[in-house]
């Protein structure tokens, strides 16, 4: 990847509601060039997708629970683990799935209303499926810091005096 | 009985009463008062210190470093600022006799000038510049004398300029680039040419380099880098702008070993030593890597891009500032004063800058502007700015 295309990418993870015109300027590129760039790194499926972090404990009623759940499962002959996964991240409550080493095969992030739905997913859904061999299930109670947002500390409140030399 | 009369009269000394409080002052009050300011007026980093920096300075307290250090700094770090120099700026230290950790470049820059500077001898300070550079040297007993750089030169000192100002009581020259105010730079061989009338002259140099590392179209040349002049040059720098450490007020001077000598007497008898935790901090700060200097110069680059940009888009005339995270643009169109234009900015749009003519000769009819904010606010004030400019177009 090139120098600019690079810059730009990490510009728009970082902030993705910056628009075109800003871009341009801070790169020193032509808008078109910037727009070229995005358009391609979309079609890349480089930017899979632009979205907001959203502290949803802040929201009245819509807290909402979320749960992290360890997933031991045999392997098929041929596809490996990307069959089941498959099945797995085809469920829309499933928020992020991920293949990882170690004492289980894979993670599963699973947003719901309450405790209940989880458990259900997890009982009918996910344990029912052929090849896994067990799940641990944990909820998460609270979130401090989430894709590299700090979400209570304040540390980005500007503490400087207004005007200085 | 009565009690004895308090000395009413005479009571300041001549030295205080002679230098004028900060012209900053005024606007900082004015901004001070007023909700939703936008502040282009900050001359610090809107980065907080890197965690592990502050870090390693908890740990150190933790572990009970609570005490003075030596006078001239803790040995390790300043073998860290010797290695840092010379690997970086090809400027070679000897952390043991050349090098003093000090409470901030300002710091240095008293005690640079206290060591050096007779009563009656003069100094040439180059500006715009930064505010403290005429009041240190009044208050050493010197005689500070003004170069105001132009902006037809992007506000860079030339040989004619530096010569004009030579008198046979010429002591030193206090030269600061990258600049603040205007965010100039001067390459080597844009520095070369003053070295002959520096030399021809015998004249010290005060080299302010604490944005050195914030130079985004060319490496940093420092002023003790080029042949001949590390002899006579004192050399002034800290952690403050690079490293996002402005609060921990430390900062370094390099000189000859028989200026740093000198320096290390006023250092010990005003200050014993930099404080211990910040330069535990420091430490951490050199000995990391530079990969959060490095997106933090990237990010302030792709910042000075989208002000200069903006600033022409919106009818300022601005040249392009090659280092620091000041833009230094021209208001004259406007028909107003710096500080006019800075007030009527203020009270009209609440977008706080620093009119230019605070900053010495040569800044009158520009203002500064700090970029060192977020992108949003930068946008924001950027449409004041913009709607400000068409409501006093004439």
């Amino acid at each position: 990847m090139e120098k600019h295309e690079l810059e730009i990418l990490k510009l728009v993870e970082d902030n993705g509601r910056l628009g075109v015109p800003a871009i341009a300027k801070m790169v020193d590129r032509k808008e078109e060039e910037v727009q070229a760039v995005l358009n391609k790194l979309e079609k890349e499926n480089v930017i899979v997708s632009y979205a907001a972090v959203v502290n949803w404990s802040k929201v009245e009623e819509q807290e909402g629970v979320t749960a992290m759940i360890d997933v031991k499962v045999t392997p098929q002959r041929g596809v490996g683990f990307d069959e089941v996964a498959e099945r797995i991240y085809r469920f829309p409550e499933v928020k992020a799935l991920y293949l990882v080493s170690g004492a289980y095969d894979l993670s599963v992030v699973i947003d719901g209303k309450t405790m209940s739905e989880i458990a259900g997913f997890v009982s009918e859904k996910l344990s029912t499926l052929e090849s896994v061999i067990s799940t641990t299930t944990h909820f998460r109670l609270k979130t401090y810091k989430h894709d590299g947002v700090v979400f209570e500390d304040g540390e980005d409140d500007d503490k400087r005096i207004v005007v200085s030399p | 009985m009565s009690t004895p009369s308090v000395r009413k009269t005479n009571r300041l000394s001549d030295a205080v009463q002679h230098i004028q409080p900060s012209g900053i002052r005024r606007f900082f009050d004015m901004a001070s008062t007023m909700d939703d300011v936008i502040s282009l007026g900050v001359g610090e980093p809107d980065f907080v210190t890197p965690w592990n920096v502050r870090e390693a300075s908890i740990d150190s307290m933790e572990r009970g470093y609570t005490a003075y250090t030596a006078n001239p700094g803790i040995p390790e770090l300043r073998q860290e600022i010797s290695k840092y120099l010379n690997e970086r700026f090809e400027t070679p230290y000897d952390p043991e006799r050349e090098i003093i950790v000090t409470a901030g470049a300002s710091e240095a820059i008293d005690i640079a000038v206290r060591s050096t500077v007779n009563p009656g001898e003069e100094v040439i300070i180059v500006e715009p510049g930064f505010v403290s550079y005429a009041p240190v040297v009044s208050l050493a007993g010197g005689t500070p004398v003004s170069i105001g750089t132009k902006k037809e030169n992007e506000f860079k000192l030339t040989k004619e300029e530096l010569e004009a100002a030579v008198t046979p009581n010429t002591k030193a020259v206090m030269i600061s680039f990258p600049n603040n105010p205007t965010g100039a730079v001067m390459t080597k061989e844009e520095l070369e040419p003053l070295v002959d009338v520096i030399e021809r002259h015998d004249l010290l140099v005060f080299s302010d380099e604490i944005y050195a590392e914030l130079s985004y179209d060319n490496e940093h040349c420092s002023l003790a880098a080029l042949p001949g002049m590390k002899d006579r040059t004192i050399l002034i720098s800290g952690f403050s702008k690079a490293f996002a450490m402005t609060g921990w007020r430390l900062g370094f001077v390099c000189a000859p070993a028989d200026i740093t000598a000198a320096m290390l007497k006023i250092h010990q008898y005003i200050l014993m030593c930099a404080s211990t935790p910040a330069q535990f901090g420091a430490l951490e700060a050199l000995r990391s890597g530079r990969d959060d200097v490095e997106r933090m110069i990237t990010s302030y680059k792709q910042r000075r891009n989208y002000i200069v940009k903006s600033f022409a888009e919106i009818g300022l005339s601005c040249h392009v500032p090659g280092g620091a995270f000041y833009a230094f643009p021209s208001i004259e169109s406007t028909g107003m004063n710096s500080e006019q234009f800075a007030e009527g900015l203020l009270k009209e749009e609440h977008v706080a800058v620093v009119p230019g003519g605070v900053f010495g000769e040569g800044g009158e009819g520009h203002i500064r502007c700090s970029y060192a904010t977020s992108m949003e606010s930068l946008e924001t004030a950027l449409d004041r700015m913009g709607r400000f400019l068409r409501r006093h177009s004439s």
